[in-house]
């Protein structure tokens, strides 16, 4: 890990649903300039832990700092406007607008712009993710693909200074997988901290200066990529050997 | 988009145009009876407006509308005969009221969700049915009449008075349509056509849920007063089960943006036309006029549930009334990554 300073601190994090724990007393600090990737058995927590960073879900005890300040009390959009942007598993496009609103609507009320200035921001983003030739698109219309691309692409125009990305490499081809990798590449050299829940290993092991593994809602292990997939117990959890 | 297309839509703009103007010259044309119609249609079409904004962009889904119909009444009538305001600034005081009872009703709408906001705003509504029935200059349960000098300031002949009552109601309904088709497309309006389509995306992309609630809410409130004053004029009464009507005025009104298309500006406008049309050729049909209503409702719901204006907008390819925002043009040719 960088030597930087602190933008996520997690302490004694917990959510039950009624009699069932989903995430058990978690602990977790991420870098400024860090790319932390989160890998796990479905049902382990992961969603579930991007709901409480993002503000959807309540935590029942522990908590969250981010940027040096306590979040729990703040909405979903106000998470959103101090630059915690997120992705999701499955796409919730706004599916009536065109691609080109969906980013705008980021721009103007995540990053807190005039409808004028964030048309740029939204412009900009849509080149680097290349969507550029769909913006006149409903969203609704889009390939998987390109659904997963908006996400990222939404997530970006609220200029983040953290990005929680969840499975946004799944079900892309190896090409695709590249791309997309160059895409974070960028994204993180400007500065934005990254939390990554992904399956494909491989593009974690290619960015992710370190991986935690989550095992019924608490890490098993976090630390450098080789050493956290060459881990024994990993294999056993995620691999199911 | 395909060229018909463009021109399907130009056209479609030249009726909505034509119709518009043909409204704003009604009085040169028609008679009495025409008039009463098409003032009933532009207070209901106002009526139609708010509820879409609610229900169709806020998620606010309020079977409790008439009860600023009715406090607009009310309080128009309380302020023209009861303390003898000039009946021109009555109306103000309609709006102003209206407003003033939306305060405390937001506690309501901003405590509950879905089906039981729809019931706690019902609940709200016919309490203060109830309580304006215990008005004791207002005659209790069965109202008052308006008194025939109130009348007479807004024309002495009853065919001016008519045309008065028109372009109230015509400029009410200029004013609803111009103000929230500028508010839908503000950034605020951005938001809500962000939240119309995923509430929970729209919160996670910056949109802040709550004050985009209480803005719609609040915005509805003076309107549906101004729509209640007109309505009191028009009629020349007030009491608590006509000004109060959760028939006529909430009931049709989801049925009309249902039919019409919700989330939308096109589909509340085409919704309360065909409202009036069907109801001009079917009254004579008395009560199966309301099932043939009824019928046809759940018909477009099932084959469409955008409505008439959903199956219409997949024809066209486009809006009639522009509220979306475009990237500047050839941008996409000029950065490729």
């Amino acid at each position: 890990m960088t030597e930087h300073a602190t933008i996520l601190e997690i302490a004694g994090l917990a959510k039950r649903f009624g009699g069932l724990t989903v995430i058990d007393g978690l602990n977790l600090t991420v870098g400024e300039r860090e790319i932390l990737g989160i890998i796990g058995p479905n049902g382990a927590g992961k969603t579930t832990l991007f709901n409480l960073v993002a503000g959807v879900l309540q935590p029942s005890a522990g908590t969250i700092r981010y940027a040096g300040r306590e979040i729990g009390g703040l909405r979903t959009w106000d998470r959103c406007r101090i630059g915690i942007g997120r992705t999701y598993q499955i796409p919730k496009p706004f599916a009536h607008m065109s691609v080109f609103e969906n980013v705008l609507t980021a721009a103007v009320h995540g990053a807190g712009k005039s409808i004028r200035a964030a048309r740029e921001q939204a412009e900009a983003m849509l080149a680097l993710t290349g969507l550029a030739a769909d913006h006149a698109q409903p969203a609704g219309q889009l390939t998987l693909l390109d659904l997963k691309r908006l996400e990222l692409c939404r997530a970006l125009a609220i200029g983040p200074r953290l990005l929680l990305l969840d499975e946004i490499a799944g079900g892309l081809t190896d090409a695709e997988v590249d791309t997309l990798l160059g895409i974070i590449q960028r994204v993180h050299e400007k500065g934005t901290a990254i939390i990554w829940i992904e399956h494909v290993i491989r593009a974690l092991r290619k960015l992710c200066h370190r991986i935690a593994v989550l095992h019924e809602g608490a890490f098993v292990t976090i630390g450098e990529p080789g050493a956290v997939l060459a881990d024994s117990r990993v294999k056993t959890i995620y691999l199911g050997e | 988009m395909r060229r018909h297309q463009h021109l399907s839509i130009a056209g479609g703009r030249i009726v909505l145009a034509g119709a518009a103007l043909g409204l704003a010259v009604a009085p040169s044309f028609l008679d009495a009876g025409g008039l009463t119609v098409l003032t009933e249609f532009l207070c209901l079409l106002v009526l139609a407006l708010m509820w879409n904004l609610l229900a169709g962009y806020a998620d606010i889904v309020t079977v409790g509308q008439h009860a600023f119909v009715g406090v607009g009444a009310y309080a128009f009538y309380g302020a023209v005969v009861l303390l003898g305001v000039d009946p021109y600034l009555a109306f103000a005081a309609a709006a102003l009221m209206a407003f003033a009872v939306a305060l405390p009703a937001m506690v309501i709408v901003f405590r509950l969700r879905a089906a039981y906001l729809a019931v706690g705003t019902w609940v709200v509504a016919e309490v203060l049915m109830l309580i304006a029935g215990k008005l004791p200059n207002f005659g209790f349960g069965s109202g008052v009449s308006l008194p025939v000098r109130v009348a007479r300031e807004f024309g002495a002949r009853p065919d001016v008075r008519f045309a008065t009552i028109y372009w109230l109601a015509f400029a009410l309904a200029a004013a609803t349509f111009a103000s929230t088709w500028l508010l839908l497309r503000s950034r605020i309006g951005l938001g809500l056509t962000a939240m119309r389509d995923n509430e929970e995306a729209a919160g996670a992309t910056g949109v802040n849920l709550v004050r985009a609630r209480i803005i719609c809410f609040l915005w509805t409130a003076p309107f549906l007063g101004l729509a209640g004053a007109i309505i009191t004029l028009q009629k020349l009464r007030i009491s608590p089960p006509a000004s109060f009507s959760i028939i006529d005025w909430t009931v049709f009104v989801i049925f009309n943006v249902v039919i019409g298309g919700i989330g939308s500006l096109e589909g509340p406008i085409l919704g309360t036309a065909l409202f009036f049309i069907l109801r001009e050729y079917l009254a004579q049909l008395g009560t199966w006029h309301l099932i043939i209503l009824g019928s046809l409702s759940i018909v477009i719901i099932l084959i469409e549930p955008g409505g008439l204006w959903g199956l219409l907008r997949r024809v066209l390819g486009g809006d009639l009334i522009p509220v979306s925002h475009r990237a500047r043009p050839g941008f996409e040719t000029n950065r490729k990554s």
